[in-house]
């Protein structure tokens, strides 16, 4: 069985009107057996950025360290925060880094640029990005989430719809897959205001 | 890699990505450092040189092209870091079926739409008759001083089943908690207030 698939997980991002929204199942597991039900896999890199680390959850943990360890730098160095864009970039390369010994672990980036333009891209575990218009998936549930995405998505959502088909479209999904589940996390984010649920879902 | 040097990538994406995008930026100083345009055989010796190093672990199969004082070239470059010097090159898991059109449709001095059709119908075969390639054509066409980047040139493979309509859900997603952040400052402006006082 694949490392990717040890914990279990599945995330997704959906880009709406002027918005996005990210999200994520909440189990942690150890091949079949779960260990916990309230995992974070959906880190605030600012108010404006949004990471997923679908994989290995020891190494998501890692990573995450050290993406805000990178983060912290730049706004020092900066006074600004990142752009979605350089923080795809400086994930890739982190993952590149560790080429021959990676982390285990498919990163879903999303947030709002300049003139708030939502962006989102997911990339392998060694940092091949792959940018997306509409929505990205990530984890042991991303073939059910590819087709869930790719029935329910519509372009030039507003925030509202958009949280309803997301979550519709994971808690689906996760059904069809043993390794995720355990209700779900989402963050819809707008220019205005971040709002973060907790979804229920099947929880068995 | 360079204005007047292109390259395609197959293998494992991220080291196409990575190794293209080192040699590019030793490319670009290279040309800061001498004023001139780089050329097809530096780009070439960088990348096998790269690879070569790596005993084929990064896993990049390239096919280089561009046109320099020298003259039009076109590469390929194996992930060992052997290299092919050729009229036409294909690589990656499709390149069988890409080069059976070549071997037998090719002839010398193609015209550039000529040559475009030829290209487009190799990538085509690869599309339709391999397995693990797929989507779209692009297509770049370099001449001296000048390039054209033909993205997405041929859409053979269009979404399928696009509804217009969307779904509507028999229940709406229970949520057990709701968090709202406000991002933006409320700043109240009050006009008329008492001006500080001046000492």
């Amino acid at each position: 069985m694949s490392i990717f698939e040890y914990n279990g997980s599945a995330i997704v991002a959906m880009v709406g009107k002027n918005c996005f929204a990210i999200a994520s199942d909440r189990r942690l597991g150890v091949n079949l057996q779960t260990v916990a039900t309230d995992f974070q896999r959906i880190y605030k890199i600012h108010d404006k950025v949004f990471v997923g680390l679908s994989g290995l959850g020891t190494d998501a943990q890692t990573l995450y360290q050290r993406l805000v360890f990178r983060h912290k730098l730049y706004q020092l160095r900066e006074e600004r925060d990142m752009k979605p864009e350089t923080f795809a970039s400086l994930v890739s390369a982190i993952l590149y880094e560790k080429r021959f010994g990676p982390y285990f672990c498919q990163p879903v980036i999303a947030g709002l640029g300049d003139d708030d333009k939502p962006f989102i891209c997911t990339m392998d575990f060694i940092g091949a990005k792959e940018l997306a218009k509409d929505f990205v998936v990530a984890g042991s549930a991303s073939e059910s989430l590819y087709g869930a995405c790719e029935a329910l998505f519509k372009p030039d959502m507003e925030p509202e719809e958009l949280s309803e088909v997301v979550s519709q479209a994971l808690l689906a999904s996760v059904d069809r897959d043993c390794l995720s589940g355990w209700g779900g996390h989402i963050y819809i984010v707008t220019p205005d205001e971040i709002r973060e649920k907790i979804l229920k879902g099947r929880m068995d | 890699m360079a204005p007047n040097i292109y390259c395609c990538g197959a293998g494992t994406a991220a080291d196409t990505e990575a190794v293209t995008d080192m040699v590019s930026s030793q490319l670009q100083l290279h040309r800061y450092h001498t004023g001139r345009e780089s050329r097809v055989v530096t780009a070439l010796t960088l990348l096998k040189k790269h690879l070569f190093n790596y005993q084929g672990h990064v896993s990049a199969a390239l096919v280089l092209g561009g046109v320099d004082c020298t003259g039009p070239h076109l590469h390929t470059i194996y992930p060992h870091g052997s290299t092919d010097t050729l009229p036409f090159a294909t690589m990656g898991s499709g390149s069988l079926a890409a080069m059976a059109v070549f071997e037998s449709k090719y002839k010398e001095g193609l015209s550039r739409d000529e040559g475009i059709k030829l290209v487009s119908e190799a990538i085509c075969s690869g599309i339709f008759n391999d397995l693990g390639s797929g989507s779209n054509v692009d297509v770049c066409v370099i001449t001296k001083g000048h390039k054209e980047y033909l993205r997405n040139h041929m859409l053979p493979n269009p979404r399928t089943y696009v509804t217009e309509r969307g779904y509507s859900f028999p229940k709406k997603t229970e949520v057990l908690m709701t968090k709202i952040t406000s991002l933006r400052e409320r700043v109240e402006v009050i006009e008329g207030g008492d001006a500080m006082e001046e000492e």
